[in-house]
């Protein structure tokens, strides 16, 4: 062992200094959101999660418009994103020649750069006036269906999904295509010696092989999706309410936030926005742990029963 | 072209004389093929003959795989890859139009060197190729199954753990698995490129055992590097060199009496 | 010559569907890229003015306004993010790369992952917590702690893995020469790895530079020049988002030139960041 150099031991002090901040720093970020929301935690206790009544007057509050809000443009817009991502992910893999397939996911990963704000600037002067016609068209023809009944103004929860999956698509293309790339060119050999076409070569075989990879893809792009603040804000219609119809306007934890957190006077009410501040965070942190564990298989090796 | 007899002569075939009496499988034409500016192989000509072993043999390099590509239009999916010259299977051409190649890989199977079994259980590897040709019923499976593994010696071994996942076996059984696997389309040829080289020696003896019991329902083409393996296994051989066939004839007596200087030279180990 | 048998042909149109539905799949993927981009150029371009670039806010309705205060309130805003996460992020990076092995460097890789999945709005109510609430104002400041921390994670990971590739025998070359291990890292190991490390700076600042959401409640805004930096500022994203949600014309058109504005930027970095990377990379290779 060399002996211990002032220089070595001051820098090597230094940087574990700074790394060991991450660790406070997530930890204090952890903390407020505990420690701030304590008022509204012991207020409403559980039922906040469940309660539906946002009464910023009364001061009574329930997260469930939010989370269901969350959860349904969530939802909604990964199942338009996965199949058109995966779709791209497979022709840009697969399909096309591969100096043309690099520079299209170029062009591919700077959409992943775009801000929140200007997809949000997009959508309320482009989609949301497209929605609105059809929207409108599709009322007149299936209007006594719920989900495509009442008023329609553009904004609503349909719109957020859409420009949400717009959002996530790009992300779910960058990475489903280079879980792709990994699968070992000796499996795609061997289902083509076997007489399968290409489509089954991508089916039976590539895409089973990168399932974990892809699956962890796709629970990334719901993280990233479950955070999405402004884009989602400025097209939604922010209405703390619970509908039946996809055309109506709904609200999302990450949009509450950004909307009332300045109006919040009352510190219950601010406990109550800190509180849901605090289930996104715990969404998230699920989330991402699942999609690192799904991936990090894929790193080991391939899953064995597939 | 070589006169062929139609009669396919019983085993063993060190005889000289007899190789030519077994009526011709393949059919090779001034075959062709360039990736780019590299020639990889030159104008090369060879009547394959059926329900024997051919071994091809030559330095790294030498376009022995190449040629084994072309059998079943693999090099199609290399995308620098041009090919001239023709193959002709039975008389059928291989490179025409109407050709589809997910046809003709049913009549020619592959193994390649190092064995890639799906990560899917032992069933589902070797069930794969019929299922994907439009074999749906159970029973059927089940049994076409059974009959390849036992026709790959590997039957034995893991009849009863099917359900298992093919990663589980070890490298020889892994092999013989994709030996079994490729059997079961129910090819009339089957090509090998090295199948051999990356097993320890009791499994590669295996390996060679079931060479010799599969050529009496199989034409078999295979690439060795492995010049022992190449006499102990087949019944002709074929020396290839920087792209151009230079010899080919019954194993015996290009081992023993080579007609051309450079096949003698690389069979003596002064190179390669 | 045997015809292709029927269940061939099926198969072969089934494939010809699938691929032909990843095909559009593509072309709607990029598509729509093309038309984001020349949409906001468009309109862009159309709002942009010298007055966009000098001018302060204007009262509504009166014309000539712009986003001078946005614009630099962005540059100082990011001027403080980068002063927080590349000494965290690069020299943890650096510790991780060189020293970390045991389970210290595992927690704290663990915890950049988290650092960075949290959303950037919560992230916002952390400094708020912090660093506004307890000082009683908005502050230039805060907001561009916000903005660090994410910075953080990006940083951290590009250097630790950019360093990782750096070859140990140029470590033991300059320690084989009597370098202590300090004199190595600093003079041997990360200008090896500085290109890959730049870049990933570059990216974490291009990603926070056009976030929104934390500053909303730490930088706040501010429709004049913000002095210093403890009081609160205007920024290109949350000017973009307070005109566009606006009922005001003239307002939308600015914030179509903020947007293209913002979009360069980040597109910029983002280009500039590849560009670096993929020089090194074909040297290398060389």
């Amino acid at each position: 062992m060399r002996p211990r150099r002032l220089g070595d031991i001051i820098f090597r002090a230094g940087t574990l200094g700074l790394a060991l901040s991450v660790l406070a720093i997530t930890g204090t970020v952890a903390a407020v959101l505990l420690l701030q929301s304590r008022l509204a935690r012991e207020a409403f206790g559980w039922s906040f999660l469940w309660t539906s009544t946002w009464d910023p007057v009364a001061l009574r509050f329930g997260a469930l418009p939010f989370i269901d809000g969350t959860l349904m443009t969530t939802f909604l817009a990964l199942a338009l994103a996965v199949p058109v991502g995966l779709g791209a992910a497979v022709c840009l893999a697969e399909l096309l020649p591969l100096r043309v397939a690099d520079g299209l996911t170029f062009l591919i990963e700077l959409l992943v750069a775009v801000p929140s704000v200007v997809y949000g600037l997009v959508g309320v002067f482009v989609l949301v006036p497209a929605m609105r016609s059809v929207e409108t068209a599709v009322q007149n023809a299936l209007g006594f269906i719920p989900l495509f009944s009442g008023p329609i103004y553009g904004v609503g929860l349909l719109t957020a999904s859409v420009l949400l999956a717009v959002m996530v698509v790009p992300f779910i293309i960058a990475v489903s295509r280079e879980v792709l790339l990994a699968v070992p060119q000796t499996q795609r050999e061997a289902a083509l010696a076997l007489g399968a076409t290409r489509w089954e070569m991508v089916r039976h075989v590539v895409l089973p092989y990168a399932r974990s990879g892809i699956l962890g893809s796709i629970f990334l792009a719901l993280a990233r999706a479950l955070g999405e603040t402004m884009a989602v804000t400025m097209v939604i219609g922010n209405r703390p309410e619970i509908s039946a119809s996809l055309f109506a306007p709904a609200y999302t934890m990450a949009a509450v936030l950004a909307n009332e957190f300045t109006e919040a006077t009352d510190d219950v009410y601010l406990a109550a926005l800190v509180e849901i501040g605090l289930v996104l965070f715990a969404i998230t942190l699920v989330v991402n742990a699942i999609a690192r564990l799904l991936i990090g298989r894929v790193q080991r090796s391939p899953s064995a029963a597939a | 072209m070589a006169a062929a007899i139609d009669i396919a002569l019983p085993r063993p075939s060190s005889t000289p004389g007899t190789e030519a009496a077994a009526p011709v499988k393949i059919v090779v034409r001034d075959l062709t093929v360039r990736y780019g500016d590299t020639v990889a192989l030159d104008a090369v000509s060879m009547d394959i003959p059926s329900h024997r072993v051919t071994a091809l043999i030559g330095p790294s390099g030498c376009g022995k795989s190449s040629f084994l590509r072309c059998l079943n239009r693999m090099n199609d999916h290399i995308p620098a890859a041009r090919i001239e010259g023709q193959v002709m299977i039975d008389d059928d051409p291989l490179y025409h139009p109407a050709v589809d190649p997910v046809a003709l890989r049913r009549r020619v199977g592959m193994v390649f060197q190092k064995s890639n079994p799906f990560p899917k259980s032992i069933f589902d590897n070797v069930a794969f190729g019929p299922r994907v040709h439009g074999v749906r019923d159970a029973v059927q499976l089940r049994g076409i199954v059974e009959r390849t593994l036992r026709q790959a010696a590997l039957w034995d071994e893991v009849a009863d753990r099917l359900e298992r996942s093919a990663l589980e076996l070890s490298g020889g059984q892994q092999q013989r698995l994709c030996i079994a696997r490729a059997l079961a389309v129910d090819p009339e040829i089957l090509l090998m490129d090295e199948p051999a080289s990356a097993l320890d020696p009791i499994a590669t003896a295996k390996i060679e055992e079931l060479i010799h019991e599969l050529k009496s329902a199989y034409t078999i083409v295979i690439v060795t590097h492995n010049m022992q393996q190449a006499a102990r296994v087949s019944d002709l051989t074929a020396y290839f060199y920087l792209g151009r066939l230079i010899e080919f004839g019954p194993t015996e007596r290009l081992f023993t009496n080579p007609t051309r200087q450079e096949t003698e030279d690389y069979i003596t180990g002064r190179f390669g | 010559m045997t015809p292709i048998p029927g269940s061939y042909r099926r198969r072969r149109i089934v494939e010809g569907v699938m691929f032909t539905a990843a095909g559009l799949a593509t072309a709607t993927s990029v598509g729509v890229l093309l038309f984001l981009l020349g949409y906001i150029a468009v309109h862009g371009v159309a709002a942009l003015s010298l007055s966009f670039f000098t001018n302060l806010p204007a009262p509504v309705g009166e014309p000539g306004g712009g986003m001078a205060n946005a614009i630099v309130g962005s540059a100082k805003i990011l001027l403080v993010a980068a002063l927080v996460g590349v000494p965290i992020g690069f020299l943890g990076g650096v510790y991780l790369a060189e020293y970390g092995r045991g389970s210290v460097a595992f927690w704290v890789r663990y915890a950049a992952d988290v650092l960075n999945g949290v959303p950037s709005i919560v992230i916002g109510i952390t400094v708020y917590a912090l660093l506004v609430r307890p000082l009683g104002h908005f502050s230039t400041f805060a907001g561009g702690v916000a903005l660090g921390l994410m910075m953080i994670p990006v940083a951290l990971r590009a250097t630790e893995e950019f360093l990782r590739l750096v070859p140990d025998s140029l470590r033991e070359a300059a320690l084989a020469l009597g370098a202590p291990t300090w004199v190595t890292i600093m003079r041997v190991v990360i200008p090896a790895g500085i290109r890959g490390i730049v870049t990933g700076l570059l990216l974490a600042l291009a990603r926070v530079a056009g976030e929104t959401a934390p500053l909303l409640f730490t930088a706040l805004n501010n429709r004049f020049w913000s002095p210093g930096w403890r009081a609160p500022t205007a920024s290109l994203p949350v000017m973009i988002f307070t005109y566009a949600i606006a009922p005001y014309d003239d307002w939308h058109r600015q914030a179509w030139a903020g947007g293209l504005v913002l979009l360069m930027l980040v597109l910029g970095l983002n280009v500039l960041a590849r560009v670096l990377m993929r020089g090194g990379a074909v040297r290398s290779a060389g």
